[in-house]
């Protein structure tokens, strides 16, 4: 990126691209035209920022000035004043919630200050449909390192040393697991990436293939360099079209510079990669459904052992890494193990990246060092709850983790903190919760997610999960009584002890988090046939404030069970042992006088 | 040859005849035809030389690969949680009133399908949707409104 004064980086990611970012491009560079300094200013569009909540997001380099919010209508001012006249557009600047104060600089905002960025250290900043902005960026140094200056063994010391664990979920050392691959013999081997991405709540393999698929596919040479495969894999969500386009253009100039293929760097080394799509089945997530829905199979899993490192893909052995795995392994060469390892908490090392939603201010993808406390990415790089509404709780791990609350705030994030608390990892999916949401729902709707995409091979994981989802739902109606909690927290117990792969075995997880987190929520359903935080409608009754009802008489005409009843221009009343709580009279009401308590 | 098993043919060229084959043709059926008859299913089982009971077995685990008719776009919202805190709930009534179908339905002249999913990985722009394979994203009554009636507009200009 030498040649021109300045660059723009238009944000590509999915989501900014929905939002208009294609015309804040087109307008970009008609406008870069008209001023006619199109030899000094390049636009360039790149993957996400991460900070979503604030996209279109526009960042102009040197000076690294940072707009938010930019719309196609904004270009023409961005050129005129900024790059012609050299003055910054002020209205376009994030403006700090605390201070008020305009920031120029992505490194002063929040939500960037405790950030550090290694798997994401491209995204945003190159545009990831060349592989020369990927190289200048120290792009397959790392594969030419290996190949020229290091042994399979060496290199696999170093991703050992580093302490790098899987991202995908269980958190496996993967220089062990490399190890593991590479010592079984056998003619052919496999490399796959696991981009089934399914996690509610998880769309960070979704930005790195978007805004940085190189390095990916370098990492994945890497590992077959280490294991002895010539052959790799990428199972994608067919969900993703964005990445699944990027791809395919990295592989294909890779190919082109000889960094995927033949002899690669003259050393005699072959690799290259294929991609497999998916089909829209969350259980393909896990590493031998995903492996025998590349057969051809039907998605389910098997028990494990063999594991596929022994035996894989077509019987052979197979190392199978997550996306955000393979992001960190290129860094992890060229800057060494010993760096690495000194980032994060004692058995955690490096960083994790987090997609945070719901109500929280700062939606978005962040990268933080192991052993951040969920204050820290809740409040401060989150930006706290939306509206001023108070925090309740954090869904990790998607639904295999389970909530956190209050008293967890400042714990350190790492493996092993959050299996204790009785969440995990997962993919690092971020739910965030306020006061309006009820505990008893949100387990609920991730049993409904599960029971959906349980394959039905095991019985524990396809009735037992379907029966939990019942109770549940039998609570938040208002028809549960006490020995149904102590029927949930069995069955939930058992289908953890016998289910067969990770699905089943972590799914009741929502359950008896937030049973041990929220007791008094649980027994409120259950004995006063109330819901606390008002979701449950069942559990509601609908009532009409006497001194805001005029006596209109709308809501009774509109009550299709006739239970409403009032003279006209006098207050009306409700009977609720009639109500169907549809709330058709409420949404009428033009006085504000019915309420749901 | 018929027109089925000509497709299946050309498919199994490309993309081979082994077990591994299976899923991409079955996934480029799909974008031929919209969906997998029995018919083409067991016009595979003969290309690729096996049960049709594995064909069929493969084609209706998949929720992606429908076996039974679709209309030519499908619209899948997601339902998973973060959209369900965005209210996901308001954009399928949108989308049934638009379409003048349900959950599940396809319009009369086999246009729109649609139907409810899981999460599509766009949590922090809920709620959101696909359109056959395209995410739509934040959206709002009002930005369905106009994405429906951009594709009934493509619709007649195409025909
Ligand atoms: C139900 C289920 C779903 C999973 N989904 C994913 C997924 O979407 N992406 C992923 O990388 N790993 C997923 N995993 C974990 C994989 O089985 C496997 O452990 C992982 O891909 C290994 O890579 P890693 O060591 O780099 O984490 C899932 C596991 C289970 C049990
Ligand atoms: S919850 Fe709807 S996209 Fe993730």
């Amino acid at each position: 990126m030498a040649k021109y004064n300045s660059h723009i980086l238009v944000c590509g990611g999915t989501g900014c691209r929905a939002s208009q970012g294609e015309e804040i491009v087109e307008n970009l560079t008609r406008a870069i035209e008209e001023n006619g300094i199109e030899n000094e200013v390049q636009v360039v569009r790149t993957g996400c920022f991460g900070f979503c909540e604030k996209g279109p997001v526009v960042k102009i380099i040197p000076d690294n000035t940072f707009y938010v919010h930019v719309s196609p209508d904004d270009a023409s001012e961005i050129i005129a004043e900024h790059l012609v006249k050299g003055r910054k557009v002020n209205r376009l600047l994030f403006v700090d919630p605390e201070t008020q104060q305009a920031v120029s600089e992505s490194k002063d905002m929040g939500f960037y200050k405790k950030q550090l960025r290694i798997a994401l250290r491209n995204c945003g900043f190159i545009n990831p449909e060349n592989i020369e902005e990927y190289i200048a960026r120290d792009g397959y140094a790392a594969l030419g390192k290996a190949l020229t200056s290091m042994t399979p063994e060496e290199v696999i010391k170093e991703i050992m040393d580093s302490g790098l664990r899987g991202r995908g979920g269980g958190g496996f050392p993967t220089g062990l697991k490399w190890d593991l691959t590479r010592k079984v013999e056998s003619d052919v081997k496999y490399v796959v990436c696991n981009a089934d991405e399914g996690d509610p709540g998880a769309f960070m393999d979704r930005s790195i293939l978007e805004g940085d698929p190189h390095s990916v596919l370098e990492a994945m040479a890497i590992n077959g360099y280490c294991t002895g495969a010539s052959n790799g894999l990428i199972y994608i969500r067919a969900e993703y079209p964005l990445a699944i386009q990027r791809l395919k253009i990295a592989i294909d100039q890779a190919r082109e510079s000889g960094l995927l293929g033949k002899d690669i760097f003259g050393t005699g080394f072959d690799f290259d990669v294929e991609m497999r799509y998916g089909a829209g089945a969350f259980v393909c997530g896990e590493e031998t459904s995903l492996i025998h829905s590349m057969e051809g199979l039907r998605g389910e899993p098997t028990v494990k052992p063999p594991f596929p490192s022994e035996k894989g893909y077509k019987g052979k052995p197979t190392n199978v890494n997550n996306v955000e795995t393979y992001a960190n392994i290129p860094v992890i060469l060229l800057k060494g193990s010993e760096w690495f390892s000194r980032i994060g908490s004692e058995k955690s090392k490096g960083t994790k990246v987090f997609a945070l939603a719901g109500k929280v201010n700062n939606v978005g993808l962040i990268e933080v060092p192991m052993g951040t406390t969920l204050r820290e990415v809740i409040f401060d790089i989150g930006g706290g709850i939306k509206d001023g509404k108070k925090f309740k709780a954090v869904q990790t791990g998607g639904p295999s983790g389970g909530c956190l609350t209050e008293k967890h705030l400042d714990i350190p994030i790492d493996y092993d903190n959050l299996l204790q608390c009785g969440s995990m990892m997962g993919s690092g999916g971020m739910i965030v919760m306020d006061e309006d949401d009820c505990m008893v729902s949100m387990a609920k709707f991730y049993l409904d997610f599960t029971v959906e995409e349980s394959c039905g091979k095991c019985a524990p994981c396809r009735i037992g999960n379907k029966r939990l989802y019942e109770m549940l739902d039998k609570i938040t109606k208002g028809n549960g009584t006490e020995e149904d909690l102590a029927r949930l927290r069995n069955l939930s117990n058992v289908i953890k002890d016998t289910s067969l792969c990770g699905l089943g075995q972590t799914s009741p997880n929502p359950v008896l988090s937030t049973m041990e987190n929220f007791p008094e929520e649980y027994l409120a359903h259950v004995k006063d046939g109330k819901c606390p935080a008002g979701q449950c409608r069942s559990l509601m009754e609908y009532v009409i404030d006497e001194d805001k009802c005029v006596g209109c008489t709308l809501c009774s005409r509109v009550c299709p069970v006739d239970a409403i009843s009032g003279d006209k221009k006098m207050p009306h009343v409700i009977d609720v042992s009639v109500c169907i709580k549809c709330g058709a009279c409420m949404e009428k009401c033009k006085f504000g006088a019915i309420s749901v308590q | 040859m018929s027109e089925v098993k000509q497709m299946v043919k050309e498919l199994a060229n490309q993309y081979g005849r082994s077990n591994e084959s299976l899923l991409p043709i079955l996934q480029g059926i799909v974008t031929k035809e919209l969906h997998i008859s029995e018919e083409a299913m067991i016009e595979v089982a003969r290309e690729l030389d096996m049960s049709a009971a594995q064909v069929y077995g493969t084609a209706t685990f998949y929720s992606f690969l429908d076996t039974r008719p679709t209309g030519k776009y499908v619209i899948r919202v997601c339902k998973t949680i973060t959209c369900m805190m965005h209210g996901k709930n308001q954009i399928i009534r949108e989308l049934e009133n638009l379409l003048k179908i349900r959950l599940g339905e396809t319009t009369h002249d086999g246009v729109f399908t649609l139907l409810e999913t899981n999460c599509l990985g766009q949590c922090h722009k809920g709620p959101a949707m696909l359109i056959n394979e395209l995410p739509f994203t934040e959206l709002t009554p009002e930005k369905v409104r106009k994405i429906i009636i951009e594709y009934r507009n493509r619709e007649i200009s195409a025909n």
